[in-house]
């Protein structure tokens, strides 16, 4: 059971960065490729972003799916506000969507 | 055990009567899946919005039992 200390500090990451990726592994070393591909279309865009590998501690592991009602990793999180996993953020970088998202929020982005 | 396509398909149509269910089997190995979903019910909903009415159609088995499904979903 995902405990309240673990929510709080999920949001204090999510809250503290423009820009979060909870993934499976690193940007250098990704353990997923669905965590890869998000990781590479933030690269390739020149996204500065946080990531947290999620496989460093399972109570973030299970705490992040609580915390969005989402039950998969990647999760990326813009401003605080959860954007989606694998699927979303290809169809909106794809659709061009992503990046009309960022310039919103005033992040920088190719 | 992976599950089937039919099984998937089902549990989405009774959670969305009204939806069109079409799925792809990615790499024939039954574990690897891609579904498109068009349902009347997502009109309006942002995309998360949408996935999670499928996710909890599939009951929490998307991202145990059931490893790997790429969602498409749209409102007709």
């Amino acid at each position: 059971m995902t405990d309240t200390t673990t929510l709080e500090s999920i949001r204090n990451t999510v809250e503290s960065h423009d820009v979060v990726l909870f993934m499976k592994g690193t940007p250098l070393f990704p353990q997923c490729g669905f965590s890869s591909l998000v990781s590479r279309v933030l690269q390739h865009m020149g996204v500065e972003y946080h990531s947290v590998n999620v496989l460093e501690d399972m109570d973030v592991r299970e705490g992040i799916k609580v915390y969005s009602d989402w039950p998969t990793i990647p999760q990326l999180y813009v401003k605080g506000e959860f954007i989606g996993g694998c699927d979303i953020v290809k169809e909106m970088f794809e659709t061009g969507e992503l990046k009309a998202l960022l310039d919103d929020k005033g992040i920088e982005a190719a | 055990m992976p599950m089937a396509a039919d099984d998937i398909s089902r549990l989405i149509r009774e959670a969305l009567p009204d939806a069109q269910v079409e799925i792809e089997d990615l790499a024939g190995d039954g574990d690897h899946y891609r579904a498109t979903v068009v349902s009347p019910a997502f009109a309006g909903l942002s995309r998360v919005k949408q996935h999670q009415l499928v996710y909890n159609a599939l009951g929490g088995r998307m991202g145990g039992e059931l490893h790997a499904l790429a969602l498409i979903t749209r409102a007709p």
